[in-house]
């Protein structure tokens, strides 16, 4: 009976779905639905409270006051899209300072791209130009997802990354017209950050263990080998327009298609760095486990004046 | 240019400067997200606050130079910021104390300021004070909920106020520089400057059940360019880019 039941309700749920309805957080869904979303909205969240480490690098030695301001309010929306995310997926039931214990576990992932080191100025431009950039590209989409306060704080998201993407082309623009050594800088940041912005999509097609599922739950609605070449198709004319050189000898324009192709990605180095072995993974997450510790007795200050207050109140 | 007018505006300048560099330090750090956001906004305001002070200085200055020259080639000694907003985060406590010991002083000084004779002073101030009046409330907020939270974080925050005391004194520092931009209007008067502070200061303390520390060093230099150890590390760090590839477009 307790069957039946739970497929008549799945039917609805996929109804649901299919005619566009939002899956508010008191509707029924599925536990695999639950689960993927948690996972998935968690993982976002962590992104963006681990990306503030690698541009959060540079704030001190930024170059001139506009260029220090510009980043500092970057790196404060970063922390803020992370609230969002937190809360929504505390609308599933996550705990989110049991979600923050996963990642520090190592349970939980977070974007690959934040264990790379932020070498010199022009990596703040690579960042902002290709890993917002393709952040824009994997999140435009999930403005449309299925569940209600996922979609809709993608779209305050979505509003401030198309900024984060602008400031750091504008930044590329300006070492790539500079001097010679302001334009070698440039590429070389774009050399070494190229290759993982196109790891940001994440496995190929035939690789993607979720990909399917989540496309019929409209948790996804593009493929990662679709938003890849959308990327690719955007980004290439930029680099060409300020006169930056893709580091991809097999990158060409397909007349036939009208899309650009490109070289084999190294997902050996991708497997690496989602595994842990990446230059970074270590630091990042000893930063985040250590700002979480020497936090601990703040927090538990806040909790006891506020019991403390409560208790006076109604005494 | 009046030498004593550009120098008044440096202190002011370089102490939002130095101050907004020490809790930019925080960035990513922070006990809670919430607090992540909180000391990188305040340190957004201080940032633009040096920005248009020192912008108004070098056109006081009349040299040509810009505000970037003097927040990036001026050294150590020629650094005009107090000594408490040098002095190195510690925890957040300690943070929080100097920021406190600081806006209660600089709420009363962007009041005061905003009835100078120098209209770009009057227009920065009473755009600042708004934003200093938040800095306040939300530093006092911790002082008190750290000193009135758990043992362990009256502890930590009554050493934070130890510490810092001895650089508290100086927000009071005046000297020639001082004489002449009040004769000339521009510095209104600040006689009761230290009495309206201390009000603020008692007030917060007696609530969060902090001690005043009975010692009463008075450490001061940080008006004449004679800074602690710590500024130097600073401005190493804050210049390297300018100083590495001087006279470029960034
Ligand atoms: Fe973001
Ligand atoms: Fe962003």
């Amino acid at each position: 009976m307790k069957e039946v039941n739970i497929t008549e309700l799945e039917r609805m749920f996929q109804e649901k779905i299919d005619q566009d309805i939002k899956i508010e957080p008191k509707d029924w869904m599925p536990d695999d639905y639950r689960e993927t979303l948690i996972r998935q909205i968690s993982q976002h969240a962590h992104s963006e409270i681990v990306g503030m480490l690698p541009e959060g690098n540079w704030i001190t030695r930024a170059p001139n006051l506009r260029r220090k301001a510009v980043l500092l309010a970057k790196v404060q929306d970063e922390a803020g899209h992370g609230l969002y995310l937190y809360s929504a997926a505390e609308t599933l039931g996550a705990d989110r300072e049991d979600t923050i214990d996963d990642l520090h576990s190592g349970k939980a992932k977070y974007s690959s791209i934040f264990n790379y080191p932020t070498l010199t100025w022009a990596d703040m431009g690579a960042i902002g130009w290709l890993v917002d950039g393709a952040a824009i590209m994997n999140q435009v989409p999930i403005c449309r997802c299925s569940y209600g306060p996922y979609a809709r704080a993608m779209v305050r998201v979505c509003k401030e990354e198309s900024f984060h993407q602008r400031q750091g082309f504008e930044i590329m623009m300006t070492l790539a017209k500079g001097s010679p050594e302001q334009k070698a800088m440039a590429q070389d940041a774009l050399n070494r950050f190229w290759w993982p912005a196109l790891m940001m999509f994440g496995p190929s097609d035939g690789e993607s263990k979720h990909t399917a599922q989540s496309m019929k739950w409209k948790i996804k609605r593009s493929t990662n080998d679709e938003l890849r070449q959308q990327f690719v198709d955007v980004t290439v004319p930029q680099a060409e327009m300020i006169g930056l050189t893709l580091p991809d000898a097999d990158l060409s324009f397909n007349e036939a298609t009208g899309h650009y192709e490109y070289g084999e990605i190294n997902w050996a180095e991708f497997w690496e760095v989602v595994k842990g072995n990446g230059p970074c993974n270590k630091d990042r997450i000893d930063t985040r486990r250590k700002a979480k510790e020497e936090g601990q007795w703040v927090r538990e200050a806040a909790t006891a004046f506020a019991q403390k207050r409560a208790a006076r109140k109604s005494a | 240019m009046n030498q004593a007018h550009v120098e008044f505006v440096l202190r002011i300048a370089d102490d939002s400067l130095i101050l907004g560099h020490r809790l930019s330090e925080w960035c990513g750090h922070g006990p809670v997200l919430e607090e992540d956001i909180a000391m990188t906004n305040i340190a957004l305001d201080l940032i633009g606050q040096a920005t248009s002070l020192l912008n108004h200085a070098a056109t006081l200055q009349g040299e040509g130079k810009t505000g970037d020259d003097l927040a990036f080639l001026r050294f150590d000694r020629e650094y005009r910021n107090l000594l408490l907003v040098e002095q190195p985060n510690g925890d957040f406590g300690m943070t929080m104390m100097r920021q406190f010991l600081f806006d209660a002083y600089r709420t009363i000084l962007f009041e005061r300021m905003q009835s100078s004779s120098d209209e770009m002073i009057a227009a920065i101030a009473e755009k600042s004070l708004k934003e200093t009046k938040y800095h306040l409330k939300h530093s006092s907020e911790w002082v008190i909920r750290l000193g009135d939270g758990t043992e362990e974080s009256h502890a930590r925050i009554q050493e934070s106020l130890n510490t810092l005391w001895r650089y508290a004194n100086e927000l009071f520092y005046t000297d020639a520089v001082d004489d002449e931009m009040r004769n000339a209007g521009i510095l209104p008067d600040l006689s009761d400057l230290r009495q309206q502070w201390e009000n603020t200061v008692n007030h917060v303390f007696q609530e969060a059940t902090l001690t005043i520390p009975s010692n009463n060093w008075k450490q001061e230099g940080g008006r004449k360019g004679m800074h602690s150890e710590h500024l130097g590390y600073i401005l190493a760090e804050m210049q390297y880019m300018q100083r590495a590839y001087p006279n470029m477009e960034w």
